[in-house]
């Protein structure tokens, strides 16, 4: 048992000792090709998310340059209408479901959540690995089909009736439907997760009030997840069954309505905005915090923000939709929610400010990509409140104007977050420090090409360039900027290939960087880089909100928890008192097979309904092998302990 | 919990050994998830209720040159649904208690139920006065009912399995626990059940 | 607020934009409606400067103070008096920001009450319809011999208030204009109405601005301004069928289209093509354009499209036509002849 042990701190040091020797055989991950796809610690998950995101990410950026280059001049003549509809709508399905979500929201929560509520692994192993699987599955599915010239060619939000059964034959907007789904399912299963790790496996002592921001981003964001996903699914859900089966939801000949499906994919569309953009802000107030060397300023204001971006971010929708004519009043309304965000968002960036100014700022690295994001999202959030008036909403929607908009908002608020968060992170997933040098010649590329290229389209839009068109008029005197805004592309790729550089040296040769290089106050630092499969040689205990920075030295460690099986701790969601133990599932094929039978019924419903009842047996099948319990299941003890003071 | 400014003295050590291995109820992590799920798969029902009376809106009869659906075979299920809501509460009462021959009972009536209310559901669908291409009033009501079906038959077979596990040795500790939380999930199908019967067979003959 | 304190100078920077030709352009209004949106485009954009440029001087401020690149991690600091100024500063920026979007709002309100009341009376209607990928465009009138139908280019008077209302024969388009009003998608299955009314005599470009498949891109449309008295003698024009072709080739060539694949989508009133699937070419040659604003209305674009419009515009709706050359010479006659 574990009590025999003598008590220490979770560092390297520990890693000769008999208890870190059982845990690790107790939590060892199988190796081999089979054994890659029985994994289920959340470091590898997470860090598969990221690799994989990334990877569509630089895809998605190709598909972005195809599209620079098209428009370099008039009447260009290197894509047709059908290919560069095809790219377009690639861009945008690959960058939003394929990126930005599964990078921000699950490649970053997957990894950090648990590390950061002092958890041996995620709540729910299995069904995260399964929603790793099945997110390769959509990408898989949507990427196949472009490559084989059936990409969906309807733009990523595939408007009924473009995409329904009349004027899209043939299965470009299938597979974006599925696509949808696959990936909406992924996310939803990912949210699960990481909320119930969030609210039942944060360490002894780490209050609601002493949760540390990231943790309550996540939180909000599993939960706008779980109520706006499900809206996109029935969208998509139903245009399926429209072009599949013959029904008429958004037939107006027949009593259905083109602008139901509108609702139904904005009431998704627009909270997603903010599942992309609060697991940035999280990492900015992560960073802003540990890099002006105080506490945050505002952690109140700042956690009541985030809650309420996630309400009100639910009831804004309709502003993509001002151009349809809306009654007035309906639109005073929105206009009033659009610019009521603002307000959240406004109270966390003076928090940052605050805490920057009252602080000892050290401008190093991942700081430095801050500044990169308090400077582009700025841009893009006041562009947004002019977006939000009416009127002129109605001049420059669907132009490039809105194009310069989100992407500043969504570039912003996603990918400057991104590498802040992996150059910070980058040691504690890798060991070693990522190189300062090449991270800054990084940024200063990618931030000068980004401001070139987006900045411009901003005067494209007021000067009537619509979006999704494949060309243009030589009279329309669009050439000058649209080459400007081409040129962006060549410093932004520049920097891509740096950060590449900069990984694959840092990777080996990078300075070693030790439990705590940045000396922040996240519990994830206080084991070894990167973390041993149990993550923590004892589940910690807090007495504050930066337990690292606070935690007196002879704070508590949790012990009794048995090392010869996966056994966790459960505490309570409020006040984070242990409740019970857990046994963690542990490596599993199951979710490998389940997400291959699960992907076989959803590839097969494309080309026909019936795959449903066909496909759903061995889907029930590999999802009883999954659940069928096995092994040693612990007895339980009536007494309950209570917290030992 | 103390207070939360002032630092509290403890012992080195939080000992959680004695603490016990399974839960029963809210605390138990599966069930927190399979509130989650509700959430999401009645954020679906919602929406679809939402979708169906929208559509209504757009069309000047409702329904549109049906017949409402027939309601005979509607009705009988909607008792079934009802009075199955006693085998769950009596699983979810006696899993604490570990006692296994209660659940295993439970879980043979409730599966019973749960067969009855699939067999009925298939007849409801011969009853509905119309298919799901005539128009968009049709498609609602074939979706709204096919996907409430869609849940009974993963409940049917999560009761079974569920069953099957409860003649085994292994049913007891996270076992019994989970056939207390399958409970709140069919309290949940039949909650939507009664929804969705009342906007088929009650909003198209009263509304 | 004084209009014309903040339109000096937001002009002079639409003037100072970069490559700005002014006949498509959000920023040079020819219609009141896009003339408020501009003045309120411009006076939410230096209010959101002014912001932006505090913010940019808080960050920079804020940020002046750090220590180097590469400097070992500091301790941390406790700092209780900072808390409390600090908490004093955030406070007053929300409270500015409140304050500024409200005044966002309210301007945003007005603007848009403005742009969407129209007080004078008898406006002329219009009914513009959209197709995969043109403009249907008519003047309806309650005698069905009085309705003008044409596609792509809209004529109107200056100074008359238009009142148009929308729909669509196949997918969402968006109908917009820039220098005339903002957008209005053209929903199948809805019927809406918007208005406007050009101050500026002049021929006003838009274009399709919601995504509608492979030629979203060649969907413009032209609003073509002129004095009343111009405006009517061109209705009147547009009422007349058909003149009777005058020479014996563009009798010839009414003889081609009358036989070939032109009748099966087109109609040419005064004559037996009647079908509503194209545009109607009763008066094609008193257009600029054709293809909807993709080729300048001269013979051998004329010609061009017709042998072949899916070069031009791949996707389009209308099939190559191989015809002779002698055939397609005197259908060009002829068509040029339909003033």
């Amino acid at each position: 048992m574990a009590v025999a042990e003598p008590i220490v701190a979770n560092d390297q040091d520990a890693g000769q000792s008999g208890l870190a020797r059982r845990l690790a055989h107790t939590w060892r991950q199988p190796k081999g090709f089979l054994g890659w796809f029985c994994n289920t610690h959340h470091t590898d998950i997470g860090i598969r998310f990221m690799v994989t995101a990334f990877i569509f990410l630089l895809l998605g950026g190709v598909l972005a340059a195809m599209i620079r280059l098209q428009l370099i001049r008039p009447e260009n003549s290197l894509m047709g209408p059908d290919l560069y509809n095809q790219v377009f709508t690639m861009h945008g399905s690959t960058m939003i479901f394929l990126f930005a979500v599964p990078m921000m929201f699950q490649g970053f929560g997957v990894y950090i959540v648990p590390l950061m509520c002092g958890a041996r692994n995620i709540a729910f192993p299995r069904l995260n690995a399964f929603s790793y699987y099945l997110y390769v599955g959509g990408a898989l599915v949507l990427w196949g089909g472009f490559l084989t010239n059936t990409g969906p060619d309807v733009g990523w939000f595939a408007y009924v009736p473009l995409s329904g059964p009349a004027y899209s034959p043939g299965h470009r907007a299938d597979i974006w439907s599925q696509m949808i789904t696959f990936t909406e399912v992924s996310a939803l299963g990912v949210a699960i997760c990481i909320a119930t790790t969030i609210l039942r496996h944060r360490a002894p002592g780490m209050t609601l009030n002493r949760m540390p921001i990231l943790l309550w981003e996540k939180l909000v964001i599993s939960i706008a997840v779980i109520f706006a996903m499900p809206a996109v699914m029935i969208a998509s859900g139903l245009l399926l069954l429209d072009r599949l089966v013959g029904t008429h939801f958004f037939n107006p000949a027949e009593g259905g309505d083109v602008l139901l499906y509108q609702h139904l994919f904005w009431f998704f569309g627009h909270p997603e905005v903010y599942i992309i953009f609060l697991p940035g802000a999280a990492i900015i107030s992560t960073l802003v915090e540990c890099f002006s060397r105080r506490r945050i300023f505002g952690y109140t204001p700042i956690v009541v923000s985030v809650v309420a971006t996630g309400f009100i971010g639910f009831s804004v929708w309709v502003h993509h939709m001002f151009a349809t004519g809306l009654p007035q009043l309906s639109e005073s309304f929105f206009t009033a929610a659009s610019l009521m965000i603002v307000i959240p968002t406004g109270t966390q960036f003076f928090c940052w400010v605050a805490t920057i100014w009252y602080g000892r700022l050290q401008l190093r690295l991942p700081m430095l990509w801050c500044f990169g994001f308090f400077f582009v999202f700025l841009i893009g959030g006041l562009s947004g409140v002019m977006l939000a008036s009416v009127p002129v909403d109605l001049q420059v929607h669907d132009t490039y104007f809105v194009v310069a908009h989100f992407h500043y908002v969504l570039i912003g608020g996603a990918l400057f977050p991104m590498f802040a968060g992996i150059y910070f992170w980058f040691p504690k997933m890798t060991g070693r420090m990522a190189s300062a040098k090449l991270g800054a010649w990084h940024f200063w590329l990618f931030f000068f090409g980004f401001n070139i290229t987006f900045f411009t389209l901003h005067f494209l839009g007021l000067r009537g360039m619509p979006r999704r068109i494949y060309t243009y008029g030589p009279d329309m005197h669009w050439q000058g900027l649209n080459i400007l805004a081409s040129t962006g592309v060549i410093f932004m790729t520049a920097g891509l290939l740096v950060f590449l550089a900069n990984v694959y040296r840092s990777m080996h040769t990078g300075e070693i960087a030790g439990n705590n290089p940045w000396e922040d106050a996240g519990l994830e630092w206080s084991v070894s880089s990167p973390p041993p499969p149990y993550n923590f040689l004892h589940v910690p205990t807090v007495s504050g909100r930066d337990p690292l920075w606070e935690d007196p030295p002879d704070q508590p460690v949790v012990v009794g928890l048995r090392d010869d099986i996966r056994e966790t701790l459960v505490t309570h969601s409020l006040d984070a008192d242990p409740q019970h133990k857990d046994e963690d599932p542990g490596p599993s094929i199951w979710p490998f097979l389940a997400a291959v039978t699960v992907s076989a019924a959803f590839v097969g419903s494309i080309f026909t309904a019936w795959a449903i009842p066909i496909g759903a047996p061995p889907v029930i099948a590999t999802l009883i092998g999954w659940l069928w319990p096995r092994g040693q299941s612990p007895t339980p003890l009536p007494n309950e302990v209570p917290w030992i003071h | 919990m103390d207070s939360l400014i002032e630092p509290i003295r403890r012992p080195r050590a939080l000992d959680v050994s004695g603490l016990p291995s399974v839960a029963f109820g809210h605390r138990n992590t599966t069930w927190l998830a399979n509130v989650f799920y509700m959430a999401i798969e009645g954020m679906m029902f919602a929406l679809m209720f939402a979708t169906y009376f929208y559509l209504r809106t757009r069309s000047t009869n409702w329904p549109p040159g049906h017949l409402p659906p027939a309601f005979t075979f509607g009705a009988v299920n909607a008792v079934v649904l009802v009075l199955s809501i006693v085998p769950a509460w009596w699983i979810r009462k006696r899993a604490p208690d570990a006692n296994r021959r209660a659940v295993r009972n439970g879980l043979l009536i409730l599966s019973f139920f749960a067969l009855a209310a699939t067999a009925l559901r298939v007849f409801e669908f011969t009853a509905l006065n119309c298919r799901w291409t005539d128009d968009a009033y049709s498609s609602t009501v074939w979706v709204l009912i096919g996907m409430h079906s869609g849940h009974l038959a993963t409940e049917l077979v999560e009761t079974l399995v569920l069953l099957a596990i409860s003649f085994t040795s292994k049913m007891e500790g996270t076992r019994l626990a989970d056939a207390a939380i399958n409970s709140d999930y069919w309290y949940f199908v039949v909650v939507t059940g009664l929804i969705v019967d009342s906007l088929i067979y009650g909003t198209t003959r009263f509304l | 607020m004084n209009r014309e304190f903040v339109f000096v100078p937001a002009r002079f920077s639409a003037q100072a934009m970069p490559l700005n030709p002014g006949h498509h352009s959000v920023l040079h209004p020819a219609a009141s409606q896009a003339g408020n949106i501009e003045w309120l485009y411009w006076v939410i954009f230096w209010i959101l400067f002014a912001v932006f440029v505090l913010m940019v001087a808080a960050f920079a401020r804020a940020g002046a103070k750090s220590r180097v690149l590469d400097d070992a991690p500091l301790p941390i600091i406790e700092d209780d008096d900072g808390d409390r100024r600090a908490g004093w500063a955030v406070g007053s920026a929300l409270a500015i920001t409140v304050l500024t979007l409200f005044v966002v709002l309210v301007l945003s309100v007005i603007t848009g009450k403005r742009v969407e009341g129209l007080t004078s009376k008898n406006p002329i209607t219009i009914q513009i319809t959209g197709h995969q990928w043109w403009w249907e465009i008519s003047y309806p009138n309650s005698q069905a011999d009085q309705t003008v139908t044409t596609a792509n280019e809209i004529h109107v008077p200056v100074g008359t208030p238009v009142v148009v209302f929308t729909n669509s024969a196949d997918v969402i388009h968006s109908f917009w204009a820039p220098s005339i009003t903002g957008k209005r998608d053209l929903l199948p299955g809805y019927s809406s109405a918007f208005s406007f009314q050009v101050d500026r005599e002049g021929t006003y470009r838009g274009q399709c601005a919601e995504f509608c498949g492979l030629q979203h891109a060649h969907m413009g449309f032209s609003i073509i301004a002129e004095p009343v008295d111009k405006f009517q003698s061109w209705r009147q024009q547009q009422l007349k069928p058909a003149i009777e072709p005058a020479a014996s080739e563009s009798s010839r060539g009414r003889e081609v289209f009358l036989t070939h694949a032109c009748v099966m989508c087109h109609t040419i009133r005064g004559t037996d093509a009647g079908s509503r699937v194209g545009p109607d070419l009763t008066h094609i040659a008193s257009r600029n354009m054709i293809a909807a604003e993709t080729l300048p209305n001269t013979a051998g674009a004329l010609a061009g499209w017709v042998v072949d419009p899916q070069r031009i515009k791949p996707g389009t709706q209308m099939s190559p036509n191989p015809l002779a050359p002698d055939e397609l010479q005197a259908l060009v006659v002829y068509l040029q002849s339909l003033q």
